[in-house]
């Protein structure tokens, strides 16, 4: 931060000092450097991108559960290019498809979950007045908007937005229309992003923490935000490479991805050709497969601090769980072609990267078994945070488990690019980690606002969104056993052997369109308890970490006085103690 | 939250730079600029005899290794930066070894099916490759 | 509020933010040149044939250009060990030095590429030329944002060393890094693009 020439240095002053003007309304709520604030513009960013996301496959899912009949009501909104006489066209549904994983992943999850969460709660649980860098911060969050604006631009252009899958995979992503390209530049605002969000986090964790906080005293949530900065800090540069590379084959003639000889609708291409589509897709899987550790790890964090919080109690193996989370992060590095086993690759190769992938689900059952554990013997209270971590365990745990099968060369066979491939990863991520910021939201919305979210509210979008997540993603384990791929735009209607199993689509779909109605009174509520909500004071859970030590919302510098850690993270029900928690920053 | 700003006239700010030091690692720089620009002489030259591609690579790599080596070790200080530094690059540099290899193992292995253009199958005895 | 340790090292890590978040910075760019280093020698390895880079190329502008780099990147080091004396004339003298040698190197490589375009040789003539652009493209990138940084320190930035010059040497030496970095990507670069 820097000082206006002639400030006295040799006199340091306190905190609680008001050290500089008052900002104006642009700098204090939009162009602000302050972490909460960025962590609030990350987070309900990354909402509305969620919602908007969800909103594309409420569409695609009308068009698998009837394929070819018009869409009603809304139908005709779409324009003949898309929906003529409101039909989904192929083109169209390809679109949805490629940008509705796109969103999720890039513009939903991840921003909620690492800029939102990382950046609201991280300085706080650390005791630290701020990011380290918080001018970067903030151009961290605008590099989102812009990818953002982008990748939602890219709908307007001619032929419209991607349609070669979130994976956009060569050849066919390099021959797609405009929107393709739009979606390379959306990425790089998108990686760069996150690769300075990453560092911000890095470094502010080292060098922030309070007196007395070692690594080993962190809450597991620190640990968490610290192993995915890692992933994104060194996963995401190679996928910025290929994305320089794909637009140089679209935009400059270049063959990176192009082999040689290429013929589409009839005719020869010309470019030099020579390229290797498959060196797409390893550079793509390098970070895509770290990637799917960079939306689950928050979501473990969030739901270990929830759960040590509402039962009491210590976490079960934190030392096994920091440790396996270290394991993991490093081992997500090594194992990403088992995306690729269908590439052709030799039985030499295929072990080794079935061997590591089978090596990477031991850190995640550790964690896994640890946080079960935890609630053995727990004075639990069910309240929405927690009902939404407690169901993210075995939520998580059939789509970690419904992945050994892909992990593994000779099962991946029939399983590749199947709709069980949809259904274990939308497990992992949808009741596994949205679950976890659900409970996340719930959670740390008090210390945001001051006010509590409804419970009666919370609990009836709990048990609906917890209901409809099984109906839609249950059945695609059995339409995926049966052969039918993913990416049809007519659910492999056309398919003799699919039509055993079509009925499943409808099921699907309206549990998709009903689980869109549960999540009304969450938005509701969202909004609604912002100015009536139940007034709360710093710590309405009891709960032991340092952000509790801070108002409710914290100002800006967050603590009156620098806190010191004393003690581990999670020290509830110590033998002997007046409460049943003992704050992580008090003095004994 | 008091910070420590340090005195705006204090010389021996970091550890063990007091203006000697300083002298002693110019002396280190300048020694290094001589050995890079020698061995980018020597990289050039070699460069000449038209090796065979394995050789040529072995031998360019190495005097590039030793050049970085120069460059990342005086000049980028890492002789003597910290352990916390130094460990976050030995795990970024295993993982850059990684993203070297594992693709093109990946693909020897493997059947790579060959371009169009190709008569023969993809491993050829080409002068070079 | 201000935050601790912008120019004060920590004493168990014994580092500043900034030091810790150009390594990582550093870091990254390590596996966006390795992605792209790894894509060469795919694309390479999977080539019937591939030209030696002296037949395409011309190698003695770009040893020119490699003595350049390796000359910044000493009057680089120099500026800095120029402010760590206290010597505020001979850090410009010598980040002004870095700053111009930056440009000499784009003035080559500008007459590089417009030499090749000029005959027909652009990105999608071939795959030997597309990866030379590509790698030297974001390299020039690099260079050129090293120089942009550069002259903010040559310049307006410099007024930092009136009230913090700790602070502003370790700045500095930061964008140093970054430049030292540059240096240690070409010096990859050369021989493996002009020379093999």
């Amino acid at each position: 931060m820097s000082h206006p020439t002639g400030v006295d240095h040799s006199k340091p002053h306190a905190a609680h000092e008001v050290h500089h003007e008052e900002l104006g309304f642009w700098r204090k709520y939009v162009f602000s450097t302050d972490h909460k604030v960025i962590g609030i513009q990350y987070a309900v960013t990354g909402m509305l991108f969620l919602l908007f996301g969800f909103g594309l496959m409420m569409i695609m899912r009308w068009q698998l559960a009837y394929p070819g009949v018009p869409l009603p009501l809304i139908g005709g909104l779409f324009g003949d290019a898309r929906m003529p006489g409101g039909t989904m066209l192929p083109e169209f549904y390809n679109e949805l498809g490629a940008m509705h994983g796109t969103i999720m992943v890039f513009l939903g999850v991840v921003p909620l979950a690492v800029g939102g969460f990382g950046n609201f709660v991280l300085p706080l649980q650390i005791g630290a007045p701020d990011m380290a860098f918080p001018k970067i911060n903030m151009l961290s969050y605008w590099s989102l908007v812009l990818g953002g604006l982008t990748m939602l631009g890219s709908f307007f252009v001619p032929g419209g937005a991607a349609q070669s899958g979130w994976t956009s995979y060569a050849p066919l992503s390099v021959i797609a229309g405009t929107g393709q390209t739009w979606w390379l530049v959306g990425m790089i605002f998108l990686i760069t992003s996150s690769l300075l969000g990453a560092l911000n986090f890095l470094t502010t964790t080292i060098q922030l923490r309070a007196k007395g906080l070692t690594f080993m005293r962190f809450p597991f949530f620190v640990w968490s935000q610290f192993v995915t900065s890692f992933l994104l800090l060194l996963a995401f540069p190679p996928l910025e490479a290929a994305g320089v590379m794909q637009l140089m084959d679209r935009v400059a003639g270049t063959s990176f991805f192009m082999p040689s000889g290429l013929v589409v609708s009839g005719q020869v291409l010309t470019n030099a050709g020579g390229g290797n589509a498959v060196l797409w897709q390893h550079l793509f899987w390098f970070l895509a497969h770290p990637e799917v550790y960079v939306l689950i790890l928050p979501a473990f964090g969030i739901v270990a601090e929830i759960i040590a919080n509402n039962t009491r109690k210590p976490l079960w193996g934190y030392r096994a769980m920091v440790y396996s989370l270290v394991f993991l992060g490093f081992m997500s590095f090594i194992v990403w072609a088992h995306h690729m086993f269908m590439t052709g690759m030799g039985t030499a190769m295929a072990a080794f990267f079935q061997t590591t992938t089978m090596i990477i689900s031991i850190p995640s059952v550790v964690i896994l078994t640890s946080l079960l554990l935890s609630l053995w013997g727990g004075s639990i209270r069910f309240n929405t945070p927690m009902l939404f971590a407690t169901a993210f365990l075995p939520m998580f745990g059939i789509g970690g488990l419904t992945g050994l099968p892909l992990g593994l060369n000779i099962s991946d066979i029939p399983l590749h690019d199947t709709y069980y491939v949809i259904a274990h990863f939308h497990y992992v991520v949808a009741p596994g980690t949205i679950f976890g910021l659900m409970a996340g939201i719930y959670y740390w919305y008090p210390k945001a606002t001051g006010r509590r979210m409804n419970e009666t509210l919370g609990k009836i979008h709990f048990a609906g969104t917890l209901v409809c997540m099984n109906v839609v993603f249950m059945p695609m384990f059995i339409v995926g056993l049966a052969g039918v791929s993913r990416r049809l735009f007519d659910a492999g209607s056309g398919y003799d052997f699919a039509q055993g199993t079509m009925h499943w689509n409808v099921v699907s779909s309206w549990g998709a369109w009903i689980m869109g109605l549960f999540q009304i009174p969450f938005i509701f509520n969202f909004f609604y308890s912002i100015w009536n909500g139940e007034k709360v004071g710093a710590n309405p859970w009891e709960a032991t970490t340092i952000e509790w030590a801070a108002p409710s919302p914290p100002p800006h510098g967050n603590f009156a006085t620098e806190p010191q850690a004393y003690r581990g993270p999670y020290e509830y029900s110590v033998p002997g103690a007046a409460k049943d928690f003992t704050p992580q920053h008090e003095a004994s | 939250m008091s910070s420590d700003h340090g005195a705006t006239s204090d010389h021996a700010d970091h550890a063990g730079h007091d203006p000697a030091d300083i002298d002693r690692h110019v002396k280190v720089y300048i020694t290094v600029f001589v050995a890079l620009m020698i061995l980018t002489v020597v990289t050039v030259a070699i460069s000449r005899f038209h090796l065979s591609v394995p050789i040529a690579v072995t031998v360019a790599l190495f005097v590039a290794i030793v050049k970085g080596s120069l460059v990342a070790g005086y000049f980028m200080h890492l002789v003597s930066e910290k352990k916390l530094i130094l460990a976050v690059l030995a795990l970024t540099v295993a993982f850059f070894f990684v993203l070297l290899a594992l693709p093109v193992l990946t693909h020897e292995n493997g059947f790579w099916i060959p371009n169009v253009e190709q008569a023969a199958p993809a491993h050829t005895e080409e002068p070079h490759k | 509020m201000d935050i601790p340790y912008t120019f004060q090292e920590r004493r168990d890590t014994g580092l500043t933010n900034g030091k810790i978040g150009i390594w990582l910075f550093l870091a990254s760019e390590v596996m966006l040149f390795g992605a792209l280093f790894a894509s060469y020698i795919l694309i390479r390895t999977g080539s019937p044939s591939w030209p030696r880079g002296d037949t395409v190329l011309d190698v003695y502008l770009a040893t020119f250009n490699t003595i350049v780099l390796i000359t910044s990147s000493v009057t680089m080091v120099m500026a800095w060990a120029s402010l760590m004396r206290r010597k505020f004339g001979t850090f410009r003298l010598y980040m002004g030095a870095t700053i111009l040698l930056g440009a000499v190197f784009l003035v080559v490589k500008y007459f590089e590429y417009s030499h090749h375009f000029a005959i027909g040789e652009g990105p999608s003539h071939s795959n030997f030329l597309a990866v030379y652009y590509t790698l030297t493209g974001l390299h020039m990138l690099h260079v050129f944002g090293g120089m942009v940084v550069n002259a903010y320190f040559w310049g307006p930035g410099s007024k930092l060393y009136q009230t913090n010059p700790v602070w502003f040497t370790n700045r500095v030496e930061h964008s140093g890094l970054f430049w030292h970095f540059v240096d240690l990507v070409w010096i990859f670069l050369f021989p493996t693009l002009y020379l093999l």
